[in-house]
């Protein structure tokens, strides 16, 4: 059977099939007394739930609690700023992915950037930038490497190429984050607003792409020793549906563990050729800060020691600004990440901090929690 | 707003209503402007008056080219008013460099455009800007139409209309990202750019109760029931599935994380059309195109807004496109 574009998507939105599973749902959670919070902790599974309406979908006792994982989100204002200063650099061109060239720092973004004359370029597939220098060989190109395990792959092969290929003129500014880190952290932190020991994460859905890379084994301890129950959960709104059916059966059957519900490309163990590619050119790094969370232990990436003559923070340190800048007082996008409070409860939501003008992470990219609700609303 | 004038308030959204209310229109107000309609309605409602600008890049891209889309463009603002394209203006700029035989194959798509409008250049203008000040070539055109169906406005739609498109939407759009830099995408995808007064013309000629007409050119199909909304201070329901888009686009959109709604098109206009001559709207347009549909009722739910009715029961809202389009991450 000749394989069609349509056959990636159509069954897994079949309306009959939602419909389906949502009886499933409810019938299921009638059976225990209690309320399930459900986090999703991936920016694209938000998406997925705000654009297909699935919170209208729930029986009373099930809730999603929006987590942090959209990469644009979380950069903090600091990064970005960082991303300015490397673009406004004469002889530099800057290259990142896709929707950080919107996200405003405090001079403003890489967007206001280009418009006084930066050269700031984004591009689908970082290998592009390959080509960007071999057509600008007296310049340098500087890659903006943003993302999750998922991105990271594709930073670590560009890199790779430039090694082999001696090619003299790309750099690196690396903000790769890890997701069972910042996890961890949503369970133990404690926020300074409110006490979050007492979070109310009962559940997660498992950033399945994530896992594509670094397999659903990442998430193993979350069921085994934080007594959280884990699907790791395809993109599609009927991989959701049944993704949240399988965390509700595992509460009425008394189970807490680790599974996979995005089978047809998740394995347990992922993908080992592009974990090696990973650990052959990057190190941990003990601190990144979250935008929203601020420093999250061991979550972020740096280059291996024996890469640093590729490392822009390196050799631009000069010119990178280095101070600290808190995030909006008024802003509790921390809470919101920690399920503590929904966007609707913030006092500058849709006011003061709108996608247009975004105070704080979670309206920066389509991906973040308040910026979906503001969105696509909340109609029911 | 912004110091400096920045791509997004260029993408016929959210910021670009924002820069022409705040700049241009606290300037330029009066009567006919605030209508905010595709074309001004002018001399007690003889004529349609518009004019646009066309940059693009790049220049020829599949299905259409710079000049046919400068020619297409303005005239289906006039047809959008119920108006037939009579005559037109061209102001082209020139960067040094040019090279002439490309000149001649952007006329003679424009040449060939006039003739299905059945308008004429009648005045023109020529610049040349030194090589590096501006990207390859830019066109703007004007036109005034003969307005042969009158009361055409996107201020007075009411519950007794109903909402079509007239084909397959967002190939425009995601033509032209394809083809862009930093995207390396084959497809088979070629831009809908078309005129499209012949068939207004025909729906007229008809006896269709026309209400509103808009192409869904920047912004998308999104934008274009936002601003009836806006201006018609009505809900509009969209029934999800009934919007008809290719698996081309669709896989696109998927891939790209966009949606077809909010992508350009240049050849495709919805219709707000009294509920009595639907059916007979429909069957008019399917003779240029089989995916013409119905797309949305109009109802007082949610004044101002649009809604997506999904299959399943699910409801949100379509707001207007902001922001550059910008491919996601992951």
């Amino acid at each position: 059977m000749e394989l069609k574009l349509n056959n990636l998507y159509d069954d897994f939105r079949d309306g009959q099939t939602i419909q389906a599973y949502q009886k499933l749902i409810e019938q299921e959670a009638k059976k225990i007394s209690r309320d399930i919070n459900i986090m999703e902790v991936c920016g694209g599974h938000t998406h997925t739930i705000m654009k297909f309406g699935l919170p209208q979908l729930m029986p009373k006792n099930i809730h999603f609690i929006h987590g942090p994982g959209c990469p644009v989100c979380i950069m903090p204002k600091e990064r970005i700023d960082h991303a300015y200063a490397l673009a406004m650099q004469e002889e530099v061109i800057l290259v990142t992915l896709g929707d950080m060239i919107k996200v405003p720092g405090s001079n403003g973004s890489l967007q206001n950037a280009r418009a006084k004359g930066a050269d700031v370029r984004f591009v689908y597939s970082p290998m592009e930038c390959i080509k960007i220098a071999k057509e600008n060989p007296d310049k340098k190109i500087i890659f903006f490497a943003i993302g999750f395990e998922t991105t990271t792959p594709m930073t670590a092969a560009l890199l790779n190429a430039v090694v082999k290929k001696n090619i003299t003129n790309i750099y690196f500014h690396i903000n790769h984050v890890t997701v069972p880190e910042v996890m961890k952290e949503l369970i133990d932190s404690r926020d300074e607003h409110i006490d979050s020991y007492n979070n109310r994460i009962d559940a997660f859905l498992g950033p399945s792409h994530v896992s594509v890379i670094s397999g659903a084994k990442i998430y193993e301890i979350f069921a085994k020793e934080y007594k959280r129950p884990v699907v790791v959960t395809g993109f599609e709104p009927v991989d959701m549906m049944e993704g949240i059916y399988k965390i509700v059966k595992q509460f009425v059957e008394g189970r807490c563990e680790n599974e996979i519900q995005y089978n047809r490309v998740v394995t347990y163990d992922g993908n080992i050729k592009a974990q090696e590619l990973i650990n052959k050119y990057f190190d941990k790094a003990s601190l990144f800060k979250w935008r929203g969370l601020g420093n999250v232990p061991n979550s972020g990436l740096k280059l291996k020691d024996e890469f640093t003559k590729y490392d822009a923070e390196i050799i631009y340190e000069k010119i990178l600004p280095k101070h600290e800048i808190e995030d909006h007082k008024l802003c509790i996008c921390g809470d919101i990440l920690r399920g503590m409070a929904h966007p609707t409860e913030c006092t500058i939501f849709g006011t003061a901090c709108k996608p247009s003008s975004p105070v704080g992470s979670c309206m920066v990219s389509s991906e973040g929690a308040c910026a979906a609700y503001f969105k696509y609303g909340n109609i029911i | 707003m912004n110091k400096t004038v920045t791509l997004a308030q260029g993408n016929g959204g959210e910021e670009n209503n924002e820069l022409i209310t705040k700049v241009f229109y606290k300037a330029f107000k009066n009567e006919i402007l605030e209508k905010s309609e595709d074309a001004a309605v002018i001399e007690d409602g003889k004529f349609a008056f518009s004019t646009d600008s066309f940059t693009v890049s790049p220049i020829f891209f599949p299905g259409s080219d710079i000049g046919k889309l400068s020619i297409c463009g303005t005239c289906n603002d006039l047809a959008m008013m119920g108006a037939k394209p009579k005559y037109l203006t061209v102001g082209i700029i020139i960067e040094e460099g040019f090279s002439i035989k490309n000149l001649e194959k952007i006329v003679r798509s424009m040449k060939k455009e006039l003739e299905i409008n059945g308008a004429i250049i009648v005045s023109g203008d020529t610049k040349v800007m030194p090589k590096g000040t501006i990207d390859k070539i830019l066109i703007n055109t004007t036109g005034i139409g003969e307005i042969l169906y009158s009361g055409i406005s996107s201020n007075s739609i009411t519950e007794d209309d109903t909402i079509l498109v007239s084909r397959d939407i967002g190939c425009h759009g995601a033509t032209i990202f394809a083809s862009r830099e930093g995207i390396e995408l084959d497809s088979e995808l070629k831009s809908d750019c078309a005129s499209l007064f012949p068939i207004v013309k025909k729906l007229i000629d008809a006896g269709v109760n026309i209400t509103a007409l808009r192409d869904a050119t920047r912004g998308g199909v999104a934008a274009v029931l936002n601003e009836w909304a806006k201006q018609s201070d009505i809900c509009i329901e969209v029934d999800e599935e009934s919007i008809p888009v290719s698996q081309e686009v669709y896989g696109m959109c998927e891939m790209l994380g966009f949606e077809a709604t909010a992508l350009a098109n240049e050849g495709t206009f919805c219709l707000a059309i009294k509920k009595e001559d639907g059916q007979k709207a429909i069957e008019i347009l399917k003779e240029f195109n089989l995916d013409a549909t119905t797309i949305a009722k109009v109802t007082s739910k949610h004044p101002q807004k649009v809604i997506l009715n999904s299959s399943y029961g699910t409801q949100r809202f379509l707001d207007t496109p902001s922001g550059e389009l910008l491919p996601r991450i992951c």
